[in-house]
């Protein structure tokens, strides 16, 4: 077995990935290597050196100006042959798990995306996640010779940086721009929503009945110093925006309170609570009298 | 000239119908349909083959199995495809992401070709995200993820996307693949008239043979250790009376969870 490769285009998450990409490294006796791709990301290549990376291949080329999913493969199925790598840890963001599937086809490599949870059981990684639209949790092992796992954010912690020896090496690459051409990239309008830190959640249902009553939801959350959330249904409608779904497609949450109003329990959203420490809920029936 | 697009079809079990029981899930009996953001999908293809004045869109599935696929791809039909392309196959059955995607790409270039090849970002039931980007790989067809705008814009399209904390447009040519999320349409209903009508459309029925694929070629690479529902430990206390009663008494067990001050 050869090497393992972390990429992530965020930075936290490919630290996160680094951090426990070295104890997987470790155990398995192989190098530890990292891709930093794009010039934002070549910025913190010794960052990922720092948490562990043994060699970081490194590029600034015009060709990940966007981060174009088809160029990142390019780029990361050369590297994956320079690093001798067999184990590929991406990160799951929406790119990153965009990136997985076609990474992995190039690669001719078995793949696992939005894994929640990824651990040795002697030399090979079972990667769980969860099935069914979350009524299950399912444990993979990819039986390819090389094997590509999307990580969720957060699933590890960043560990420490220490000053070790890091080799940043310039990645040598054959490179196509992407016929995709990134038009405009603009911040997303709103204040930033972080439901993952949240200690009390208000979280608000199709059952609210009509749009006016989010303001119920908006005052009960002010109210109790919550954030307020939502199920996907309700951002589908545009009632709020996609930053505060919780559940399969949104936010996975560990509030102490969890408040939720007009919400069914359809299981695509409470794996969205299922870490939270108290779950109280409301019909909304309740807050209806005409019902 | 028409734009001739693709929606590739994955048909789920109804997940409102599968129950647990002992941790596992219980699939027997549970019927299946097309997947909630393939008709996200559908709807996207319709509008743009409407808004071009003509063309086709074509609806293409992979059956996992030997089910009863051609009733369930009726309904995409009686939403709006002209046409519906199915590959069924026992050996498909045990298939995983890499297989499906492979027979789905053969089905492609069997059918095609086309200008625009569109999925859902994700299964309702596995949402693993990962056959796109494989079909779009072994096409040699740049993509754009989760777009929640597609638009046509010259010989290609122009797409919106949310990726996270910043919002991106992007363009590309024909051909080219693409992925949606639900933001982007309202599905429509089927009229009873397109219901009708969906029964007397084209449907292409193919093997893997004659896509030049053998069992072989679509055998899984993982294996699947276990699939079992999450355990949960709960209270599950509920609280009775009137609306101000009950409200009373869920301030009073919030306090008592420490969760709340007086």
């Amino acid at each position: 077995m050869a090497g393992l490769l972390v990429f992530s285009e965020h930075r936290d998450t490919a630290l996160e990935l680094v951090s426990q990409g070295r104890e997987f490294a470790g155990a398995l006796g192989v190098g530890l290597s990292a891709a930093a791709l794009g010039a934002e990301s070549a910025a913190w290549a010794a960052d990922l050196g720092a948490h562990g990376a043994a060699r970081v291949f490194v590029s600034d080329d015009p060709a990940f100006d966007g981060l174009p999913i088809d160029v990142l493969a390019t780029a990361l199925a050369q590297i994956v042959a320079q690093a001798d790598a067999s184990i590929v840890l991406l990160g799951s963001t929406r790119r990153g798990r965009e990136l997985a599937g076609r990474l992995a086809q190039r690669l001719d490599a078995a793949c696992v995306s939005d894994v929640n949870s990824l651990t040795l059981d002697g030399d090979r990684l079972v990667a769980g996640r969860y099935n069914l639209g979350g009524a299950t949790i399912q444990q993979e092992v990819l039986e390819t010779p090389v094997k590509v796992f999307a990580v969720m954010p957060k699933t590890f912690a960043a560990g420490e940086p220490a000053n070790g020896a890091v080799e940043i090496v310039p990645a040598a690459l054959t490179l196509t721009p992407s016929p995709v051409k990134l038009v405009e990239r603009k911040p997303k309008e709103g204040a930033p929503v972080n439901l993952d830190a949240a200690e009390r959640i208000v979280g608000i249902g199709r059952g609210l009945g009509k749009r006016e009553d989010v303001s119920l939801g908006e005052q009960l959350a002010a109210a109790l110093k919550a954030e307020l959330a939502c199920t996907k249904s309700l951002a589908d409608f545009q009632w709020l925006p996609e930053e505060r779904i919780v559940g399969l497609s949104g936010a996975k949450t560990k509030p102490d309170l969890y408040l939720a109003v007009g919400v069914s329990g359809q299981i695509q959203h409470t794996v969205g609570i299922s870490g939270a420490r108290v779950i109280a809920a409301l019909r909304a029936a309740l807050a209806d009298p005409a019902t | 000239m028409g734009v001739k697009i693709c929606v590739c079809v994955k048909t789920n079990p109804d997940l409102q119908m599968v129950r647990i029981k002992n941790r596992e899930p219980v699939l027997e009996a549970v019927p299946y349909k097309v997947g909630d953001l393939e008709k996200n999908a559908l709807e996207a293809a319709i509008v743009l083959r409407d808004a071009a004045g003509e063309g086709a869109v074509v609806a293409v599935t992979v059956a996992e199995g030997d089910r009863k696929i051609g009733e369930t791809m009726k309904e995409a039909l009686a939403l709006g495809a002209d046409e519906a392309v199915i590959v069924s196959d026992p050996a498909l059955a045990a298939s995983d992401q890499g297989g499906i995607a492979l027979a789905l790409a053969k089905a492609l270039e069997k059918s095609g070709p086309y200008d625009l090849i569109l999925f859902g970002e994700g299964s309702s039931d596995g949402y693993s995200g990962q056959v796109p980007g494989r079909v779009a790989e072994l096409l040699g067809l740049s993509e754009i993820g989760y777009a929640r705008r597609l638009t046509a814009a010259g010989a290609g399209v122009q797409a919106e996307r949310s990726m996270g904390d910043i919002v991106e447009v992007l363009e590309a040519p024909f051909p080219v693949a693409a992925t949606v999320v639900s933001e982007i349409n309202e599905p429509r209903t089927p009229t009873l008239m397109n219901i009708m009508k969906a029964k007397s459309k084209p449907v292409a029925q193919y093997g893997l043979a004659d896509l030049g694929l053998d069992a072989a070629a679509v055998a899984p690479r993982r294996t699947v250790v276990s699939n079992l529902a999450e355990e949960q430990d709960r209270k599950h206390v509920m609280l009775e009376g009137d609306a101000a009663q009950q409200a009373a008494a869920l301030v009073d067990a919030l306090v008592n969870e420490g969760l709340l001050g007086r």
